[in-house]
């Protein structure tokens, strides 16, 4: 018993029947309670009541790159191993990714006014931001131009592979371009940077639930994006019959 | 692949070959710039590294659907990809192609339109060797882009959203070169960079986009 | 020795297997006609011997780069002239420039632009480029489209040429060439049948 069973897609459609409702439950009890449970900390000495829009921009934000490196590596799996299932999962995953980065984006923007004074300001990280959303929309847009589902898969696989390399350089780029305003890293080990226990414990269950979102999302879409090429699948079957 | 080279070489200079047309742009937009900050040589100084490398970036997304296009629809590639030469090799020579036809030239025009945007006279060799060694990649990336759309019908636009933000770290690099020559600052990174991206470049990008050539000719 | 042995090929269009199982081989001096309805698959048979697209299934033996691909978008640049379009694809290909030019009788046509020629004349060019690629193997898709009588005599006589000089050509057309010679292969027997395969040819085939 492999793990690439479940490349299949009728295992992968009872497999993911099987887990969506826990992914979705799990989800709305994460958030939900990770959202109230840090409108309750107190505020900032600093930052004042601002900071609370931390539970959701730093999950958004985390959230963001993984879908990416996600879609990496199921476009690595669909170059390698041809899966079908899988250039379908990083087909799903871009949108929730693109949506991910707006709202790490606008919160930052809604946060940063109150602090910088300015909604938007060419910080290495507000900017490699913006940069990775350009790589999402230019993701999705190659997908829904192609119309052949066989050559949009692989071209969107080398896509996301060269952009990726890409991203990462960017990301240095803008580094050297601009030291920032941003504050260093939520969640770094260094002792000092580290933010309260106060903040951490409700980030951390945010955090579980923007994931578990991410899962419940990424695997309603998959299972759509399977039934459509199924039905596609029957209508050309037909078409030729 | 020399004769390869040499017949997009002479189309490109043959009529509707669009030679210098890049170069036309690249005046356009110089001449237009001012019309939009103003006159002050002052400002225009300030900005001149980044607009010339904007422009450059623009000059060659022009015409870069022309790449592979025409030879796609001709039914050339076909017979490119069933020749003895490697699809890598061929990505590559035109890529070459595009490069002597596009971006040697704003290397060489680059003084003048720097001149017009007020570009004080000791940046104007950083602002050559920034191109010379940047124009490349921007090229080659560009290459990649076309054969992802080559198929496409209306893919100019499509290809400019992909390839544009692969342009990022060169046009970083490439003004920050400029900025620093002018300014006297330590040069040897963003030199580096720039060289180490276009090197890179040129040694993966023909793979990915003959790839993406073989999955758009079957 | 055959120039090119096909054993249980399957060829995928679309995402689907197209046909399967086709077998055959040609041997020097041998054409074989490819006959069927359109959209049975002809192109993209034609297409994967040629190498422009991978088999889904069963096997093409032949020599290393020995098949001359030419569909009705012949490769050849308005722009540049005969003779400069001759000597591109020879160099490409490594082969002669001067037999093909003799051949298809483009001597005093030699420093024409190519966009300035007649529809004939251009079809006798689409053909001595097909002559300076000096492969033995033709793959030909549908090479009389909006030919006139006289073109398609030449056409043959080109290909019987060809044939005669220890060629093989595999070729897709609707008109019948005269060549008595040739066999015909009906794809329409080979349609692949819908139902469970090991390695999907593609989407269509994966969510069937």
């Amino acid at each position: 018993m492999s793990i690439w069973e479940y490349a299949n897609p009728v295992k992968f459609m009872r497999l993911s029947g099987a887990i969506l409702p826990f992914a979705v439950a799990g989800a709305v009890i994460c958030m939900v309670g990770g959202l109230i449970w840090g409108f309750l900390t107190p505020e900032d000495y600093k930052q004042g009541s601002t900071v609370k829009i931390v539970f959701l921009h730093v999950p958004a934000a985390m959230m963001a790159i993984n879908i990416w490196v996600m879609m990496l590596v199921a476009s690595l799996i669909w170059l390698i191993r041809r899966h079908h299932v899988s250039a379908l999962a990083a087909k799903a995953a871009a949108p929730i990714g693109a949506v991910m980065t707006l709202i790490a984006l606008a919160t930052g923007a809604i946060w940063g006014q109150p602090m910088w004074g300015s909604w938007w300001e060419w910080d290495p990280r507000l900017t490699s931001f913006l940069i990775l959303f350009l790589f999402y929309i230019g993701y999705i847009a190659l997908w829904s131009a192609i119309e052949d589902p066989d050559s949009a898969a692989d071209l969107t696989g080398w896509l996301c592979l060269v952009g990726s390399v890409f991203a990462l350089l960017s990301r240095y780029a803008v580094l050297f371009w601009n030291q920032g305003l941003h504050q260093g890293a939520s969640l770094s080990v260094a002792p000092g940077e580290r933010m309260s226990a106060v903040y951490r414990y409700p980030l951390y269950l945010t955090m579980l639930g923007f994931f578990l979102l991410f899962v419940a999302l990424l695997l309603i879409r998959t299972r759509t994006e399977i039934r459509r090429r199924r039905l596609a699948a029957l209508q050309a079957r037909e078409a030729r019959a | 692949m020399i004769a390869l080279l040499l017949r997009d070489l002479t189309l490109a200079t043959r009529a509707g070959g669009g030679f210098g047309l890049g170069l036309a742009f690249f005046l356009i937009l110089c001449t237009l710039v001012p019309f939009g900050v103003g006159p002050q040589g002052a400002t225009l100084a300030l900005i001149a590294p980044g607009i010339l490398w904007v422009g450059a970036l623009l000059a060659c997304l022009l015409s870069l659907d022309r790449i592979f296009a025409l030879d796609f629809e001709d039914g050339s590639l076909d017979l490119l990809a069933t020749a003895p030469i490697p699809l890598e090799g061929v990505v590559a020579t035109k890529a070459l192609a595009h490069w002597i036809t596009t971006g040697l030239p704003l290397v060489v025009a680059a003084p003048m339109f720097g001149l017009l945007l007020q570009l004080p006279s000791g940046a104007v060799p950083w602002l050559m060797v920034s191109m010379l060694i940047g124009t490349p990649a921007l090229s080659m990336l560009g290459a990649f882009g076309a054969a992802l759309t080559v198929g496409l019908r209306r893919g100019g636009l499509l290809m400019s959203l992909l390839v544009l933000p692969l342009y990022i770290p060169t046009l970083i690099f490439g003004a920050e070169v400029i900025r620093r020559g002018t300014e006297g600052g330590s040069l040897a990174t963003p030199l580096a960079f720039l060289a180490g991206i276009t090197a890179a470049t040129l040694a993966l990008i023909p793979f990915a986009a003959a790839a993406a050539l073989r999955v758009n000719l079957r | 020795m055959s120039l090119l042995g096909v054993h249980d090929l399957a060829v995928a269009r679309g995402g689907m297997r197209a046909v399967e199982g086709v077998s055959f081989t040609l041997d020097a001096g041998q054409a074989l006609i490819l006959r069927g309805p359109n959209g049975v698959g002809k192109t993209t048979l034609l297409r994967t011997v040629a190498g422009l697209q991978p088999p889904v299934a069963g096997r093409i033996e032949m020599a290393d780069d020995s098949v001359a691909y030419a569909a009705h978008a012949d490769g050849l640049k308005g722009a540049l002239t005969v003779a400069e379009n001759l000597r591109f694809w020879a160099r490409v290909f490594g082969g002669q420039v001067g037999a093909a030019v003799q051949a298809m009788n483009l001597g005093g046509l030699a420093d024409r632009p190519a966009a300035s020629l007649s529809a004939g004349q251009k079809r006798r060019l689409g053909l001595a480029r097909l002559m300076v690629t000096g492969r033995p193997i033709w793959v030909l898709d549908e090479p009389t489209v909006s030919l006139d009588a006289d073109s398609v005599a030449l056409f043959a006589a080109a290909i019987r040429a060809h044939l005669a000089g220890g060629g093989a050509a595999l070729m897709a057309t609707h008109i019948d060439l005269a060549l008595d010679e040739a066999g015909a292969l009906d794809l329409s027997a080979y349609r692949a049948r819908p139902g469970k395969v090991d390695r999907p040819a593609g989407f269509n085939e994966a969510f069937a």
